[in-house]
């Protein structure tokens, strides 16, 4: 009998503040260590902390384009455990009243139907710190400069089937917190992180024990663990033997779960309200004011490219899957054919970037030149092979796609008298395949097409040469 | 009247007019403190240097033209409020070279009028203690007879206002720690209303029940303290909007019509018969002045101590978990591995009686506990708080004793950790409720010591505690006793 794969993901969104959730220190990776700390996020004693408003607006944001309860009394909690890295002892996190509570996201699966996952609830924490072990020997180094940054948690249902299933989740947030410009979702960086549940159960069965998998950092490694750890499971289980619930950490080296701690050996963390906080009270004007700031969000904008560009479904996912790539398409695509411009951001463009390994952000061709370059297209003033051309000369050197039109001449020949004249040229010159492709050997038309293209340098108007040479060798 | 018994408004006065010059003042009471603090303990730092340089500036200051009620007038702070530059040691080898980069909000206000720090002053380790005898650096003894105890945790503050080391003190309040002490040294303290005095900067034990406050040696002192302690800070989240306000303008406001309210179970078994005797003579001089004296009765009181130890533990137990050995507290040597260096540091840096609460607090909020521990105790203090809200429906003060018994020996009750909480039984539940309340001196023990009268009011009414206080100051001269120290004076 079959096994079913149960799996809920568990978020850490580090959302992009200016400053710490309980302190003013400034957030940023890399710095110098220890050099943005303060009393507060060093835990000095006496130091107090104080909610950062920006991280409450962003994780109501969240609330609402999850369509989300948000919670108008919300309580910060302490999390009590001893590490280096958690100067004060306790994370203050939020624990039996969570400011967002049940939400949903719909993601699009591969073969196109759509998948309605829960959301349980997201709360707000503070990061902890690093600790450093590798430059010191027999020491660690603690470093807070990551102390205090805000998190949001988002946790969903265990609504999800298969590793495919996991990934479309975790990509359609990672879409969405980027859109709702709430975290950069650099998973490299560790700004967007997520821990996995996973356990397996006849279909119909009540849920089986659950594995919880860390340190899965990229949506790869999240299909990896989870299909590493199906057949980890289906092996205890088909064994006759139980699942341990535990923690287990994913090592992409070596490509499997290692166990990490079981469920004995965790932390009781005493969880209480804390008392330095008061509760966290929403007064519906705060969160009116950011549901009118709200950006227009992924599905929103798909169901819109669908009708406005009259895009395909799929063309138009992937055109929204980024807020970045979906205002870049729709300044190409203004007052040009909309197709046409989706094939050219999908295609050259996106295919130029990834072999470049650059990012949309860093796109080195403005919107507005390739919208140029394309509507040269739309006019005929260039061919579709010249126009590559032409973005390959723009991607990798600049210029101003006009001034490479004129500067090499490449405007295309429409004047029917210059093209007749060449295809006539060309009909002479070959009178045997002239004769040939009368007899029927229509595969010719392309010989005929190739070499007219050849004497115009490519500038003929390829229509316009199909359409003569087929009037000319007609004649007979 | 010598120098050191000179109230504020003697000091400012005398300043005004040149009489002395802060720099003298500030010189007279290092001296005494020299002579007197060897058989006290009440000072754990004494910053002479840096206190003669501040007096020089307030009085460059004065000379400039400037006044104002606190400006070159000497104090010390308990030593839990954090000093830029002076170690603060909470009463604890934890924190025996702790110095820390920022100044309490407490003190940096105070700093600003231009008051001048003698020092740091004795505490019991990390406020936790109703004797004093829990501080690392040895008890306290009380100035009116040096074997019995002073009081706890402010009983640094409260032996040195006292003894006329320093006219005013800061103290703090979680259970009493301001009220007991200054009933048991004969002076005058209150606890503001949660959230009057920013507790930025001021160690915290158990941060829901902890408030900063003066102690002084009568009710107008106070005030003018409170003048300047009580601000919103916005570095405090429990900080209220609306903590600043004027406690003098009211003070002298006659009694006439004051309803007092005296509750039942403040005055059953326990209460030491020349306590009692004294409070109710107290009691009898405001109705003398026109208050209109009602029985009430506060029936969850007496669950108030048993309420405190489980709440006050359990923030305790997660309030100091920062202490662990990693950075600036007491390390152990040569720790075999990271858990033997937070238990070892842990261990060695904390005194029986704060590991103690530390242990009962990490076991109230363990998984299969919390709720018939915290949980519990939190709906019980949902009542205490509801017995006063009802009170003060009815009556506009509560008047009762501060403490069950006057100052008890040094030793006495070391070996029973519950007939010491019992030294709150009667301070605890206004923590709990988060009211202000004050102690003022209404009388002796025919051992000659001193007995304290605890007002109570409700939330923001600690401009009328402190009228209600200062009234009766104007008709007794308990606050004006002094401990019989001068033969010992070298």
């Amino acid at each position: 009998m079959d096994w079913e794969v149960v799996i809920g993901l568990e978020v850490h969104a580090q959302l992009n503040t200016a400053t710490k959730i309980f302190c003013d220190c400034p957030i940023a990776f890399g710095a110098e260590p220890n050099s943005h700390t303060c009393p507060v996020c060093l835990a000095m004693p006496g130091a107090l902390p104080v909610l950062n408003a920006a991280a409450v607006d962003k994780a109501i944001a969240l609330g609402l384009a999850i369509g989300a309860e948000l919670n108008r009394h919300s309580i910060f909690a302490r999390k009590n455990y001893f590490y280096p890295d958690l100067p004060k002892g306790y994370q203050i996190s939020q624990y039996e009243l969570p400011i967002v509570g049940k939400g949903t996201l719909t993601v699009q699966l591969a073969d196109g139907v759509e998948k309605v996952v829960g959301v349980t609830r997201a709360h707000l924490e503070e990061d902890a710190g690093k600790s450093l072990h590798e430059a010191f020997i027999g020491q660690s180094g603690i470093d807070l400069n990551r102390a205090g940054t805000p998190l949001l948690e988002i946790v969903s249902e265990p609504d999800m089937r298969s590793p495919a299933e996991a990934v479309a989740y975790l990509k359609k947030l990672h879409a969405l917190v980027r859109y709702l410009d709430i975290c950069d979702g650099n998973m490299q960086e560790g700004s967007f992180r997520c821990d996995a549940n996973v356990s397996l159960r006849r279909p119909g069965a009540a849920y089986g024990t659950r594995a919880e998998i860390k340190n899965l950092n990229s949506f790869r490694f999240l299909e990896k663990a989870i299909e590493y750890e199906i057949v980890r499971q289906r092996d205890i289980l088909e064994s006759g033997g139980q699942i341990v619930q535990e923690t287990r950490l994913y090592d992409a080296n070596r490509d499997e779960t290692r166990s990490m701690r079981s469920k004995e050996e965790a932390n009781d963390y005493r969880y209480f309200p804390d008392p330095d906080l008061l509760p966290l009270v929403l007064d519906e004007s705060r969160i009116e004011r950011i549901r009118d700031i709200l950006p227009e969000l992924p599905d929103a904008k798909r169901t819109r490219f669908m009708s406005q560009y009259a895009l395909t479904a799929y063309d138009a996912g992937v055109l929204t899957a980024g807020r970045v790539l979906a205002d870049y398409y729709e300044q190409v695509a203004a007052g040009v054919d909309g197709k046409l411009a989706a094939n050219w951001v999908m295609g050259d463009l996106l295919g130029a970037l990834n072999k470049a390994g650059i990012e949309i952000e860093g796109c080195p061709v403005s919107a507005e030149k390739l919208r140029l370059l394309v509507q040269r297209i739309a006019d005929q003033t260039i061919s579709g092979k010249i126009a590559k051309e032409i973005f390959e000369e723009i991607f990798y050197r600049g210029g101003e796609v006009d001034a490479i039109i004129d500067g090499r001449g490449l405007r295309q020949i429409t004047d029917v008298a210059a093209i007749a004249a060449m295809v006539d040229a060309i009909v002479t010159a070959n009178p045997q395949q002239a004769a040939d492709f009368r007899a029927g050997k229509d595969k010719l038309l392309g010989f005929f097409v190739g070499q007219v293209m050849k004497a115009s340098q490519g500038k003929a108007n390829p229509d316009q040469v199909n359409a003569i040479l087929l009037e000319r060798l007609q004649k007979s | 009247m010598e120098l050191h018994e000179f109230s504020l408004r003697e000091l400012r006065q005398g300043l005004q007019e040149r009489d002395f010059s802060s720099v003298e003042l500030t010189t007279t009471l290092l001296k005494r403190i020299s002579a007197l603090n060897p058989a006290l303990n009440a000072f754990v730092t004494v910053t002479e240097s840096k206190a003669l340089a501040a007096a020089a500036t307030a009085d460059a200051r004065r000379a400039a033209g400037e006044d104002g009620p606190l400006l070159g007038i000497p104090m010390a702070h308990k030593d839990i409020f954090c000093t830029a530059g002076v170690r603060t040691t909470c009463g604890s080898k934890m924190l025996e070279h702790f110095v820390a980069p920022y100044n309490a909000t407490v003190v940096e206000r105070l700093a600003v009028e231009g008051m001048v720090m003698l020092g740091k002053l004795n505490m019991d380790e990390f406020a936790m203690g109703s004797s004093n005898e829990t501080s690392y650096f040895g008890p306290v003894r009380n100035p009116w007879h040096t074997d019995m105890v002073p009081g706890g945790s402010s009983g640094g503050s409260a032996a040195a206002v006292a003894a006329g080391l320093i006219p005013v003190a800061t103290g703090t309040d979680t259970g009493g720690s301001i009220r007991q002490p200054a009933a048991l040294c004969g002076i005058t303290g209150i606890k503001p209303t949660y959230g009057r005095v920013s507790r930025y900067g001021m160690i915290a034990f158990a941060s829901s029940l902890d408030q900063g406050g003066p102690m002084a040696r009568n009710a107008e002192d106070c005030a003018l303290m409170l003048n300047v302690m009580a601000a919103h800070d916005p570095r405090d989240s429990t900080s209220h909007p609306a903590a600043a306000s004027d406690f003098l303008r009211g003070l002298d406001r006659p009694l006439q019509g004051l309803r007092v309210g005296v509750p039942e179970e403040f005055f059953g078994a326990g209460l030491d018969p020349e306590v009692a005797a004294a409070v109710q003579a107290g009691i009898a001089e405001l109705a003398r002045q026109g208050a209109a004296v009602q029985s009430i009765r506060l029936p969850n009181n007496p669950h108030a101590v048993s309420t405190y130890y489980v709440l006050a533990p359990a923030e305790a137990s997660s309030n100091l978990a920062r202490f662990d050995g990693v950075r600036y507290t007491h390390r152990a040597a040569n720790p075999a591995d990271l858990t033997d260096l937070y238990q070892q540091s842990r261990y060695e840096g904390f005194g029986a009686e704060v590991r103690r609460r530390l242990l009962v607090g990490t076991y109230v909020l363990s998984a299969g506990y919390y709720d018939a521990y915290y949980r519990k105790a939190q709906q019980v203090r949902s009542l205490i708080r509801e017995d006063f809200r009802r009170a003060f429906a009815e009556v506009d003060v509560i008047v009762g004793p501060t403490t069950p018994t006057p100052a008890f020996p040094l030793g006495a009750k070391n070996a029973d950790p519950v007939a010491m909480y019992l030294a709150d039984i009667y301070t605890i539940a206004v923590n709990l409720a988060g009211i202000p309340a004050l102690s003022v001196p209404c009388g002796f023990t025919a051992a000659g010591l001193p007995i304290g009268m605890q007002l109570m009011g409700d939330y923001f009414a600690d401009d009328l505690l402190l009228n209600v206080a200062h009234r009766y100051q104007q008709e007794t001269q308990w606050h004006r006793a002094r401990p019989p120290l001068q033969a010992r004076e070298a």
